[in-house]
């Protein structure tokens, strides 16, 4: 019986992790279809980053009470993972607690607070759920999410509560046994745990081999539920929980109000200006900025993968707060769609082939990118280190520059900067007119 | 008052500490001419030796570039640098904060390097060296005041304390709007916005802002951007609230108020 489970378990395991590693390498190549770009100065600052931001989680704790509770949802995750580790070495040597044996009340120390975290998890995804669904805060009910997205938020969270309790169950039935001296489950005595005893009462009438098979149910729900969670998370928003890591070691580490340099029109100005500095083969760049992902860089795809879809960016965007078709979370999913949809291309052809579309007009339209403000308060509040505004105006590059494509009155701005040098229509000798009127 | 400029220095053979960057709506709108005569008139009675560019100075090309006219950026931007770094020019201060982006952030990787501060930057330092001193009682003690961050000071360059340090000199009362800081909430004219018609929406941003600020009820709203400025009073006349309420640069203040 034992070699039956142990056998099956290698085989899921096994199954999980090959399907997983295959998601893996596809979500990186297409990350890789962006343009390169430079990020692995300051090495020291990076890592900072990764522990304060990823770690840390920084920046969620501009609003401290909801901070504590995604914490703790986070670290019961992560933490917890300890305690799948022994369940996967149960599952492959099939032992039964296979570190009780040596680690004794450390042990048990840990057991106490996974279960201490367990219900930590089951409190707080009930609040996020009530977040959600009932209260509907406003950031959680916008159109950008409807359809899949809001069904994805839900249906983690409800995993979530579900793997917790079938790891509170598990413990209370092995525990139960424990206590009834039966086979080797009298072994390893652990003592009752911390919450899993509360339990004991329900499960006191099933008979010893019921209890058996509600622990082993359990320990098969709870482990193959993390396998399918893993296979989920390439769908899901909830990648973050993994990409959130490198996204804060290639944050960006200049001032927000900075914005990328296009070299190739720097040295085309400059040849213009002095044609002597122009080298022999010089060629003109046939396209400017972005107007699909392809021209974006890996960095702005990498955002798009690691977007928790948190909607904080929008809820504190000029433009969203006051009506405009703008969304800067909807910029961040729009791009990890229109990535997916070239990476589904690419799998179906072998290489991609031209579907008639580009990430510009079809997924994000001009109106949205007209809003914007460049106010970065989109970049300030993400909490994974993401730029919308970098793909917003690398969007807008496109737009002026490949298809002079702008509203009448930004024309009229440029000709005015281009004979006045001004963005208004005043002649360059009143400039210093103010100055006159002070003698 | 007689306001220098850099060809007048160097015709004398004289180098300025510090330039004054004037910008576009500095120069050329009514209402921010106010703001850089006031500014002027600061730098004047502390003795501080400046100049400015005058008829030579141009658009920095910041509402170009982030419209997406990187071509018009870079002409702007290059004919900019060759008249800097012809007068050797190593410090500048500016009252828009846009200009101060541009110039601090942007210029540099273009050949254009300088020491680049904000107004408010300097304002404070004159503060800290004692070298302004305002009039006992003066006219906005006791007032209340709300500090608007610009979005291209506050969250942009990470300047949110030198504005409210040189305010706190006024002896007036600071409130602050609920959206501030780091979180306040932009006025609208950014991003090459102030050239154009807002996109559809439920209202204008400027006015969604102006009626945050008008919630705080102050007698003074406070700015150190001239296109914040614009945009604010455009947002308190919309409430019919101009009588009561002014819209006013934080050198503006300090000017009104010194010996
Ligand atoms: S930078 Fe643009 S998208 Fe981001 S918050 Fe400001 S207006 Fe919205
Ligand atoms: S971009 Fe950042 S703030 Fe906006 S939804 Fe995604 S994770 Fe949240």
């Amino acid at each position: 019986m034992s070699y039956i489970q142990q056998i099956l378990f290698v085989l899921a395991a096994g199954f999980a992790i090959w399907l997983f590693a295959g998601n893996i390498r596809k979500i990186r190549r297409n990350i890789l279809l962006g343009k390169e770009e430079p990020y692995t100065d300051n090495p020291s600052q990076r890592w900072k980053n990764v522990f304060l931001l990823a770690f840390g989680q920084k920046k969620m704790f501009r609003n401290p009470l909801v901070a504590v509770m995604h914490f703790v949802v986070y670290a019961g995750f992560v933490i917890i993972n300890i305690e799948v580790l022994e369940i996967f070495l149960d599952g492959v040597l099939g032992t039964h607690r296979l570190f009780a044996g040596w680690s004794g009340a450390l042990y048990i120390f840990l057991i106490n607070a996974f279960e201490w975290l367990a219900v930590g998890v089951i409190l707080f995804c009930a609040i996020f759920l009530i977040r959600r669904n009932i209260i509907k805060l406003k950031r959680f009910i916008s159109h950008d999410l409807d359809g899949w997205p809001r069904s994805d938020a839900n249906y983690i969270l409800i995993t979530e509560i579900v793997l917790m309790i079938l790891f509170l169950t598990l413990n209370a039935s092995d525990t139960l046994l424990q206590q009834r001296g039966y086979g080797h489950y009298a072994e390893h005595t652990t003592g009752n745990f911390v919450f899993s005893q509360f339990l004991h009462p329900v499960l006191d009438g099933i008979g010893n081999g019921g209890l058996v098979g509600v622990e082993r149910t359990c320990w098969w729900l709870h482990i193959l539920g993390i396998f399918a969670f893993l296979n989920y998370l390439p769908y899901s928003k909830h990648l973050h929980i993994l990409l959130a890591f490198p996204n804060a070691y290639y944050a960006r580490l200049w001032p927000e109000g900075k914005i990328r340099n296009m070299p190739a029109i720097q040295h085309e100005v400059l040849y213009a200006m002095q044609p002597g500095l122009a080298p022999v083969n010089a060629v003109a760049p046939d396209k400017f900025g972005a107007k699909d992902v392809t021209d974006l860089s890996w960095r702005n795809l990498l955002d798009a993968y690691s977007c928790t879809e948190c909607g904080r960016c929008s809820s504190a965007c000029p433009a969203s707060q006051t009506g405009k078709k703008l969304s800067p979370r909807k910029i961040m999913m729009a791009t990890r769609d229109r990535t997916e949809d070239i990476g589904r291309n690419i799998d179906a052809n072998g290489e991609f082939k031209d579907d008639g579309k580009t990430l510009l007009h079809d997924y994000i339209s001009v109106e949205e990118l007209r809003a914007c403000t460049t106010c970065n308060a989109c970049v300030e509040e993400c909490p994974v280190s993401i730029s919308p505004l970098e793909i917003i105006l690398e969007l807008r590059r496109s737009l002026i520059m490949d298809e002079s494509n702008a509203p009448q009155e930004w024309n009229v701005m440029f000709s005015n900067v281009e004979n006045n040098f001004a963005p208004w229509k005043f002649s360059p000798d009143e400039r210093d007119k103010w100055a006159e009127e002070m003698q | 008052m007689h306001v220098p400029t850099m060809a007048e220095m160097m015709a004398n053979g004289q180098t300025p500490e510090v330039l004054f960057w004037v910008g576009c709506a500095g120069s050329f709108d009514q209402r921010a001419q106010k703001i850089t005569k006031a500014f002027a008139t600061i730098l004047h009675k502390v003795g501080i030796n400046y100049a400015i560019l005058g008829k030579e100075e141009m658009c920095t090309g910041d509402p170009a570039r982030r419209a997406g006219n990187e071509f018009m950026f870079q002409m702007m931007a290059y004919q900019n640098i060759q008249t800097l770094n012809n007068y050797g020019i190593k410090k500048i201060v500016t009252a828009c904060p846009h200009c101060f982006n541009i110039l601090r952030n942007e210029y540099p990787e273009l050949g254009g390097q300088y020491e680049v501060v904000h107004h408010t930057t300097l304002l404070q330092q004159l503060i800290d060296e004692g070298k302004i001193r305002l009039r006992e009682g003066g006219s906005f003690k006791g007032k209340r005041i709300t500090y608007h961050d610009s979005c291209y000071l506050g969250r942009a360059n990470d300047i949110y304390d030198a504005p409210r340090k040189v305010l706190e000199l006024l002896d007036a009362e600071l409130v602050e709007m609920k959206r501030c800081r780091s979180k306040g909430l932009c006025c609208g004219a950014g991003g090459a916005q102030m050239f154009k018609e807002e996109e559809k929406g439920s209202t204008r941003i400027n006015f969604e802002r102006a009626n945050e600020a008008l919630d705080t009820a102050p007698n003074v709203i406070a700015a150190a951007c001239p296109f914040c400025n614009t945009m604010l009073t455009d947002g308190v006349k919309n409430k019919e609230k101009e009588a009561e309420v002014q819209v006013l640069d934080v050198a503006e203040l300090i000017a009104q108020s010194m010996e």
